[in-house]
């Protein structure tokens, strides 16, 4: 029975404490990007993170992947912390966001190969990983052309075979449907949703609140930097007595005048 | 540091470079072309400008003619002048470059000399003006002549011994080897030729794998790689110094062919004129260098182009976007060449002081090396200066990549 527990929910893969990001800003001055924000995912588990922008997302994500160093607070990724041990966290997460993208002078199949070999793979290991993601994301058409020729649908995938490539445990998107047409977006929600069935943790920060209905086993409303409400869709819609997600959302920072708000800061 | 990922970045960012138009154009094309452009085009100009300035002659004006004509007889015999009809607008025309030289003498000169009077000629140039100046000093030779002509004919006159007037012969002799003419004349041109292709070399390369990456977005990608950052920038660094080392030796390997085909053509030439001005302009262009010379330029170049490279790429990573990136590169252009001019000028030489000034000393020593002098003392302190620096470029360039201010500049 013990045993049973322990499987259905394992140890949680991302643990972040109290994290704080504050930014100089000549002109704007000290910006507390991410506030105060605590939150554990486990494997097997899509996290969304839900917010408008310049909400945080992408800074919370940076801190998580060690991009950027926390101003307070500590992050542990697979065992790992973020900042004494950032290569061994590197190695266990895949990092997607609208500002990481592609050599346009090199060929799908090059790109991911870089990466491959940076993560210390073999060739072999590099050759038949490509072979798989090829599949899985349908992209053996445009493999040995060059990025800078595709279409945004073809770098998005070309991306996430180049986040996947090492197979890490730990699987954070950033917006990763940002300007992609229906069909596409919806062959990446399908892939993220088959990461989870393999047992990966994933975090999902989106704006787009169907995806985040559709998708995430938790959501995260982050605003202002702040993490203001955490829970299920179930949980959510009884906190906040809502069925839709988008008033959830509206509810949860404080209404629309709070978001305009935010915006104008 | 680990050395195998340096290789993967450095392989990577070698392959995209090559596929960069703007790199080729940069580190091959440029450099091979422009060097026997330069020669040749300078060799054609000069060799054309002296023909011409010689097939002209000086067009001189001699104002008060009329109480002169023996001289003029004399000046016109002279192949080297072309005495022109005489107008009262002379100095006008010296200024217009219509006339190169004018003589202005007394209405009675002639007359005045003989009876012994002193008389006074002038000759009227317009300084800064090069050919009016080459005519001055080819009258001035003329009437030198042609006063002592004079004199002694009076000794002759008088039954005096013409020695009188000489009591000692004068001469010039060059004691010089061909080598030594050749590292003082292009001695001090050619490690400021390989500064600046050196730089330039780097330039494009730093900025576009740093400024151009943040730009781009890529940087970001690659830093979500496991690879600690140090790899990444010794990565990067040896492309940028790849790229600086095949500018330099392709300008070099362009130079080296440019002179040895155009040496022999400039040699023919010079010979089929036979005049000693072409001569000595075709030996302008092809000085005898002193080859252990050249070995080490190269030597004492590799450490400042280690610093080049991880200056500028400390500089541009620091830019947000390629073109903030060029904007600082630009200036520093200046930066490096001021050093590297201040080495050509004659009076400043080679001292303690002198060999810790990064560029200037490489300046400096590398005009000595060229015309076989080893310093050796100067060239240790030089080459061990040059490495400090280096290594203080790429520990501020490491340095640079781990500040997220930097790398994430909003
Ligand atoms: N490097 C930086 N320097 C200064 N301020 C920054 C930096 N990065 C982010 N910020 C600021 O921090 C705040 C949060 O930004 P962040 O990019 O995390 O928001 P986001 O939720 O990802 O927004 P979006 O939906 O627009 O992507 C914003 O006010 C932003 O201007
Ligand atoms: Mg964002």
């Amino acid at each position: 029975m013990y045993l049973v527990y322990f499987v259905v929910t394992p140890n949680p893969m991302i643990e972040a404490h109290n994290l704080t990001k504050t930014f100089k800003d000549k002109k704007r001055g000290v910006i507390t990007a991410v506030d105060n924000v605590s939150f554990t995912c486990r494997p097997g588990q899509i996290y969304g993170l839900l917010g408008a922008n310049g909400a945080g997302k992408t800074t919370t994500l940076r801190l998580l992947a060690t991009l950027l160093q926390p101003t307070t607070g500590t992050c542990v990724i697979a065992g790992h912390d973020t900042v004494r041990a950032s290569e061994q966290v590197r190695a266990q997460v895949g990092f997607l966001a609208a500002s990481t993208a592609l050599y346009g002078r090199l060929t799908a199949r090059e790109m991911i190969t870089y990466f491959g070999e940076l993560n210390g793979m073999g060739d072999d290991a590099i050759h038949a990983r490509i072979k798989q993601l090829a599949g899985e994301l349908d992209m053996h058409e445009f493999l040995d052309r060059r990025c800078d020729k595709f279409s945004t649908g073809m770098k998005q995938k070309t991306s996430i075979a180049r986040t996947l490539v090492h197979d890490p445990a730990v699987m954070i998107f950033d917006e990763p449907t940002l300007g992609l047409d229906v069909m596409t977006a919806r062959a990446i929600v399908k892939f993220v949703r088959r990461c989870r069935e393999r047992g990966k943790t994933v975090i999902y920060s989106t704006h787009v609140m169907s995806e985040v209905e559709k998708l995430c086993d938790i959501i995260g409303i982050i605003h202002d930097g702040r993490l203001v409400t955490e829970g299920t869709l179930p949980q959510l819609r009884e906190r906040y007595a809502e069925p839709d997600m988008e008033e959830i959302f509206v509810k949860a920072v404080g209404g629309e005048a709070a978001i305009a708000a935010a915006l104008n800061r | 540091m680990n050395w195998q990922a340096i290789l993967i970045v450095y392989l990577k960012e070698l392959k995209d470079q090559l596929r960069d138009r703007r790199t080729i154009i940069s580190t091959i094309v440029l450099p091979t072309v422009i060097m026997p452009v330069m020669m040749f085009g300078f060799g054609v100009v000069m060799t054309k400008i002296i023909k011409k300035a010689q097939d002209e002659g000086t067009n001189v004006m001699i104002v008060g003619s009329a109480g002169a004509p023996e001289l003029i007889k004399a000046l016109k015999a002279d192949p080297k002048f072309r005495v022109v009809a005489e107008t009262g607008d002379y100095q006008q025309r010296i200024a217009d470059k219509k006339l190169r030289v004018a003589l202005e003498l007394p209405a009675d000169f002639e007359a005045q000399v003989r009876v012994g009077q002193p008389a006074t000629a002038a000759v009227l140039y317009y300084e800064g003006e090069i050919k009016s100046g080459i005519g001055a000093r080819e009258l001035e030779g003329f009437m030198q002549k042609y006063r002592t002509a004079l004199v002694e004919g009076r000794l002759k006159e008088r039954g005096l011994p013409l020695e009188l007037t000489k009591p000692f012969e004068l001469k010039r002799r060059n004691v010089a080897p061909p080598e030594k003419v050749g590292g003082a004349t292009i001695g001090g041109f050619i490690p400021y030729i390989i500064i600046i292709l050196c730089f330039s070399g780097a330039m494009y390369p730093a900025m576009d794998l740093t400024a151009g990456e943040k730009e781009r977005g890529t940087m970001e990608t690659l830093m979500c790689s496991p690879t600690s950052r140090i790899n990444i920038v010794f990565g990067k660094f040896l492309t940028v110094l790849t790229a600086s080392v095949a500018t330099m030796v392709f300008a070099m390997i362009s130079m080296a062919g440019t002179a040895l085909i155009g040496g022999s053509l400039f040699a023919g030439k010079a010979a089929a004129m036979q005049s000693a001005a072409a001569k000595s302009a075709s030996a302008g262009f092809m000085p005898t260098i002193d080859p252990a010379g050249m070995l080490g330029v190269f030597a004492l170049v590799a450490p400042v182009a280690v610093f080049f490279a991880a200056l500028l790429l400390t500089v541009s990573l620091f830019a947000k976007s390629y073109k903030e990136a060029q904007s600082y590169a630009g200036p520093l252009i200046i930066v490096v060449i001021i050093p590297a001019v201040f080495g050509l000028l004659p009076g400043i030489e080679l001292s303690a002081k002198t060999a810790l000034i990064p560029i200037l000393n490489l300046s400096l020593v590398c005009k000595e090396m060229l015309s076989g002098t080893w310093n050796w003392p100067f060239i240790g302190l030089i080459f061990g200066s040059s490495c400090l620096y280096a290594a203080i470029g790429l520990a501020v360039c490491v340095k640079m990549f781990n500040r997220e201010d930097v790398m994430f500049r909003a």
